[in-house]
């Protein structure tokens, strides 16, 4: 290591991170066990795959699809997903005409069960402040150009209630089954910045 | 309070970022322990998980520590604010740690006595059941209370003083302007309020709506 002798240079904020760790572990603060556990969590095992999986069951099991839009966090969990940022769900369904779109103003509020952690655009400032705003011009931005008949819904999540986005089936998927719609489900779709594609 | 956090409707961010599907959930190797200790040092700091108390640290950080080093470097700073306000570390204990392990020579100050809050949630999680009915109804015109407060608080600056219809009444939640002070959960009934474009915009605005999720008592009646 070098020593670089009272440097001016604040550290990294990857050394902060480190030293933080050190701090916590050494006065028995902190189990690292729990630590790894919740990084395993959200790096491997939650994520748009469980959100891509609800929304395939909507899709194709007409009595799910109601209980989900009825009471989401229920009909979530009968899928096995639940936690933290989850405790109230609230699915609402994209048509040709109506379009949601969901944002967190004040932070970064997200479905965590069924989407994971959220991805870079959705922390990022722009999308927070703007989307609110122009959420036309935006979504065009991210490469969404909805015709002027679509009425869209911008969902600010500024409460614990947690939004979720049911995208349209796309036409031409009529002969997909469950399994093989899953993988055309973006999370993209499920926030409403993007539509699900045909293959 | 008017904090940096409260972005909704703010301009000068520039364009926003097209998505990328192949993007990792932690594109450093930093992250994944700023997240994890972000949550696990706001535990410590509060004795409980208090989501609302760790938002309002996040939000009283200056400029560059809630801008400059992105999303989970917010979240460390966050915790690190957390845990020196409750004398869990002292203040510049992470800083003079930092130094010595990028090799300096720096005196590490010594371990306070910790002041944790007195803080007792009455359940995990944030749901409560209340034993009063919603105060306003569905399909009702409604105005968000025009008030600024010194502390915490989810109403968003871009609503206040504006009209809008509630569409759902959600179920009674702990209310963050209290439980993020530690003063008492106050569980109140949740309002999707609907506003549209032009009330909050001006005439000339994109034609939408935005739903606002709002605590019974950010709200008043148009009457």
């Amino acid at each position: 290591m070098t020593t670089t002798g009272g440097s001016d240079e604040s550290p990294s904020v990857a050394l902060r991170t480190e030293a933080l760790e050190q701090l916590l572990t050494e006065r028995g603060l902190i189990d690292p066990n729990v630590m790894d556990a919740i990084i395993t969590r959200y790096e491997t095992s939650v994520g748009p795959l469980n959100g891509a999986e609800v929304v395939a069951r909507a899709w194709t099991d007409p009595d799910y699809r109601r209980r989900l839009l009825a009471d989401g966090t229920a009909a979530i969990k009968e899928l096995g997903f639940s936690g933290p940022q989850g405790e109230h769900i609230v699915v609402v369904e994209n048509t040709p005409t109506l379009h949601n779109v969901v944002v967190c103003t004040l932070c970064s509020c997200y479905p965590w069960p069924v989407l994971g952690l959220p991805p870079s655009w959705y922390k990022d400032p722009a999308y927070r402040a703007r989307v609110v705003r122009e959420p036309r011009t935006v979504l065009a931005e991210m490469g969404l150009t909805l015709d002027d008949d679509v009425q869209i819904v911008v969902r600010d999540s500024t409460s614990e209630v947690r939004w979720l986005v049911l995208p349209e089936r796309p036409s031409g998927t009529e002969h997909l089954t469950e399994a093989e719609l899953v993988p055309l489900i973006t999370r993209d779709a499920m926030v409403g910045v993007a539509r699900v594609a045909a293959p | 309070m008017d904090g940096i956090a409260d972005m909704g409707g703010t301009q000068g961010w520039g364009r926003v970022h097209p998505p990328d599907r192949e993007e990792r959930v932690f594109a450093e190797d930093w992250q994944r322990k700023a997240f994890a200790l972000a949550i696990l040092s706001s535990r410590v700091a509060c004795g409980g998980v208090n989501t609302d108390a760790f938002r309002h640290a996040l939000e009283r950080l200056d400029r560059a520590a809630y801008l400059d080093d992105g999303y989970f470097g917010r979240w460390l700073n966050g915790g690190e604010l957390m845990l020196t306000e409750h004398s869990v570390l002292a203040p510049g204990a992470v800083e003079a740690r930092a130094r010595n392990l990028r090799g300096e020579d720096v005196e590490e100050p010594p371990v306070p006595e910790p002041d944790l809050p007195r803080y007792a949630p009455t359940a995990e999680g944030s749901l409560r059941s209340v034993a009063t009915s919603p105060a306003f109804g569905v399909g009702e015109r409604v105005r968000a209370r025009n008030t600024s407060v010194p502390g915490h608080t989810r109403l968003p600056r871009y609503v206040r003083g504006h009209s809008g219809v509630v569409e759902i009444i959600q179920p009674a939640h702990v209310l963050p302007d209290t439980n993020a002070h530690f003063m008492g959960e106050n569980p109140q009934y949740v309002y999707s309020v609907r506003f549209d474009s032009r009330e909050l915009w001006g005439a000339d605005a994109e034609p939408f709506t935005v739903t606002v999720d709002m605590y019974e008592s950010y709200l008043e009646t148009t009457a």
